[in-house]
């Protein structure tokens, strides 16, 4: 651990004014609660929204797993996982199951979370209605209003031009009945693991200052129309290594011909996956 | 056969063995001291304190030295520093009436009270480069006599108060109570001024430079005069509560800039000047006269004036101007995206095969809608 810095970095009252805003956020799920986001020792943009929620409630009995994009091994999930393994010294994993703390960064992973687990999300930009107003002060009345009409008609003019909505990720989802949220930049593929999650959820944006949950058990749907349902992606091919045709693909360029392959997004799924095929096949 | 790219931990720590070379440079140089960089390098000092919001000479020279001389990485190194300290009193409001003034001078007025005092300044330079400067040179062997003082020791009083004296100048009300503390509590709108003015003084130099100047080329012009510009060292104190009477806990200097701005009066307001105020760390002047420009365009709604150029806009201005912020969020784009670039890749795809006719697909959308 790191000398002179306190236990997960930030001092006790930041985290206790964090944790404050994260009860609320868990109160009026899915509110975007205004909290006093430190400046972190790492950039905006890295991450430091869900690195301060993660620090505010981390114990020394907890177990973490960090991704970006799925990965365990990504960069930036490697940095931010050394970083909770220098400050705080708990045990981190890659597996999905053993985790206590899951934090991410545009992905959800493929195996499914338990009661006993928390998912941070690192957001960029916590208001689904900035792209179509950037004024603070207006998006925070159309919330106050449930004035949502905007959206709606933002995704009507995909089905007048394309036919089909044409949002790929953080695809805007009303919680609890109630309010419009950024589920953060995973792609559509993952909103359908957010309804009804039995883990809780929290969403960390640190320069934007704002914290927003999804308690467990809360019913999250995708925006849609009846004519035009919500739909997630899915591919004609399957998981080079493992051979998923269920889990999220990302294509990998292999050569300058057009050749590619797809595999999964989740390394830790994938690497299961074959571990328990190999044994099989022996 | 594709291979996951592992080793993200092997090549942080090479990156940073290499990060360390690379500022060092050639070892045969002699290594900075930071002595040598908050004494020949100061204005670049004065810009690390003043926007990474804490008085350290020291400190400063350090993160200058650390992000190889970047100013806005030496910053973001400072504040993450400053995150981490107690908040241990509140200093009294600092009064630069009572100073050692190196600089005063003043647009509006030819000679006033106490007189335009020129302080050591590029202003009047040619800039022509100083070839001489190449080469250590000795030290002046001019008599002390000869050369010229640091500054005016003496009680200088404010220019804007000659204005106040008719009139003819509003009046800045004197607000007692605690400013609000932007690194503790996050922005809300409208902001108050005094947020405001914490703001723009943590703010990017760049960024209100060219804002300032938008405002003098018509974006929500508000015709400006240098009132006073002043670069003064002050005493800094504290009360403590137990004592009840203030000590001086230091002394540190700044460049404070008074902008006089015309007003024509409003239906509730006569027509009378009106202020734009920046204050900096050091000698930071360029910075504390275009924040001076930014206040006063700021302060649009509460005179009454329409709200129509950027500089204007409170949530345009307050929430772009961090340079920490900012900069993390352009580089940001240089982390892994490939889960929503792969998204965005099957939509287009999508679209395309709808366009181009029995194009098949790559990635279909699941017809088990939820």
């Amino acid at each position: 651990m790191t000398d002179g810095y306190n236990f997960a970095y930030l001092d006790e009252q930041t985290k206790r004014m964090i944790r404050r805003s994260v009860l609320k956020a868990v109160a009026i799920p899915g509110y975007q609660v205004p909290f006093g986001s430190r400046e972190m020792p790492l950039p905006y943009g890295w991450g430091t929204g869900g690195i301060q929620v993660t620090a505010s409630i981390i114990g020394a009995d907890d177990t973490l797993k960090v991704i970006d994009q799925g990965a365990d091994d990504t960069t930036n999930a490697v940095s931010i996982r050394r970083f909770f393994a220098r400050t705080t010294g708990v045990r981190t994993t890659t597996r999905t199951e053993e985790a206590t703390i899951v934090q991410t960064r545009h992905r959800i992973p493929e195996t499914p979370l338990r009661e006993d687990q928390i998912i941070v999300f690192q957001v960029p930009i916590p208001e689904p209605l900035r792209w179509l107003e950037p004024r603070e002060a207006e998006t925070r009345r159309m919330h106050a209003y449930s004035d949502y009409a905007v959206m709606h008609v933002r995704l009507y003019e995909d089905v007048a031009r394309y036919g089909h909505i044409a949002t790929a990720y953080d695809y805007p989802v009303i919680v609890n009945d109630r309010y419009l949220m950024r589920p953060s930049p995973i792609p559509k593929f993952d909103n359908p693991k957010m309804d009804g999650c039995p883990a809780l959820m929290l969403f960390g944006a640190g320069r934007e200052k704002r914290i927003y949950a999804v308690p467990p058990y809360t019913s999250v749907k995708s925006l849609d129309f009846e004519d035009h349902p919500f739909r997630i992606e899915s591919w004609t091919t399957t998981c080079a290594l493992c051979g998923s045709g269920e889990s999220f693909l990302d294509e990998v360029i292999t050569d300058d011909k057009g050749g590619r392959m797809f595999v999964c997004s989740d390394t830790d799924y994938c690497g299961r996956r074959q571990a328990s095929q190999g044994k099989a096949a022996e | 056969m594709y291979v996951a790219v592992k080793g993200g931990e092997a090549a942080i720590d090479a990156a940073h063995d290499l990060l360390a070379r690379n500022r060092r440079g050639n070892p045969d140089v002699p290594e900075l001291a930071l002595d040598q960089i908050s004494q020949q390098l100061s204005l670049a000092v004065d810009r690390v304190m003043t926007e990474g919001s804490i008085y350290d000479r020291e400190l400063a020279a350090l993160a200058i030295k650390q992000a190889r001389g970047d100013l806005v990485e030496a910053i973001f190194l400072l504040r993450a520093y400053r995150t981490t300290l107690p908040r241990l009193a509140e200093s009294r409001p600092i009064e630069t009436g009572e100073a050692l003034v190196r600089r005063r001078i003043s647009a509006t007025f030819k000679d006033l009270p106490g007189g335009q005092v020129l302080g050591g300044t590029f202003d009047y330079t040619h800039r022509l480069l100083d070839f001489g400067l190449a080469e250590p040179r000795p030290v002046s062997d001019k008599p002390a006599s000869a050369r010229p003082t640091d500054g005016v020791e003496a009680a200088i009083p404010r220019v804007l108060e000659f204005l106040n004296a008719e009139d003819l100048i509003e009046r800045e009300r004197r607000d007692e109570a605690s400013p609000p503390d932007l690194t503790r509590e996050p922005l809300e709108f409208p902001a108050p001024r005094a947020l405001r003015l914490q703001n723009l003084a943590r703010g990017d130099e760049g960024f209100l430079l060219s804002l300032g100047y938008s405002t003098q080329r018509g974006y929500g012009r508000n015709h400006p005069f240098a009132g006073e510009i002043r670069t003064c060292d002050v005493a800094v104190e504290i009360e403590p509560e137990e004592l009840g009477f203030p000590i001086t806990i230091g002394e540190i200097t700044v460049t404070e800039c008074e902008m006089v701005n015309q007003f024509k009066g409003s239906a509730t307001e006569p027509a009378r000047f009106t202020r734009g105020y920046g204050l900096v760390f050091g000698e930071a002047e360029r910075k504390a006269m275009s924040m001076a420009l930014v206040d006063r365009a700021l302060r649009a709604s509460e005179l009454g004036e329409e709200i129509a150029a950027p500089a204007q806009d409170q949530e345009f201005v307050l929430y772009h101007s961090d340079s920490v912020e900012a900069s993390g969020f352009v580089q940001h784009l240089k982390l892994p995206h490939y889960v929503d670039f792969q998204a965005e890749l099957n939509v287009l795809r999508r679209i395309r095969a709808g366009t181009a006719q029995g194009a098949a697909a790559e990635p279909a959308e699941s017809e088990s809608a939820q």
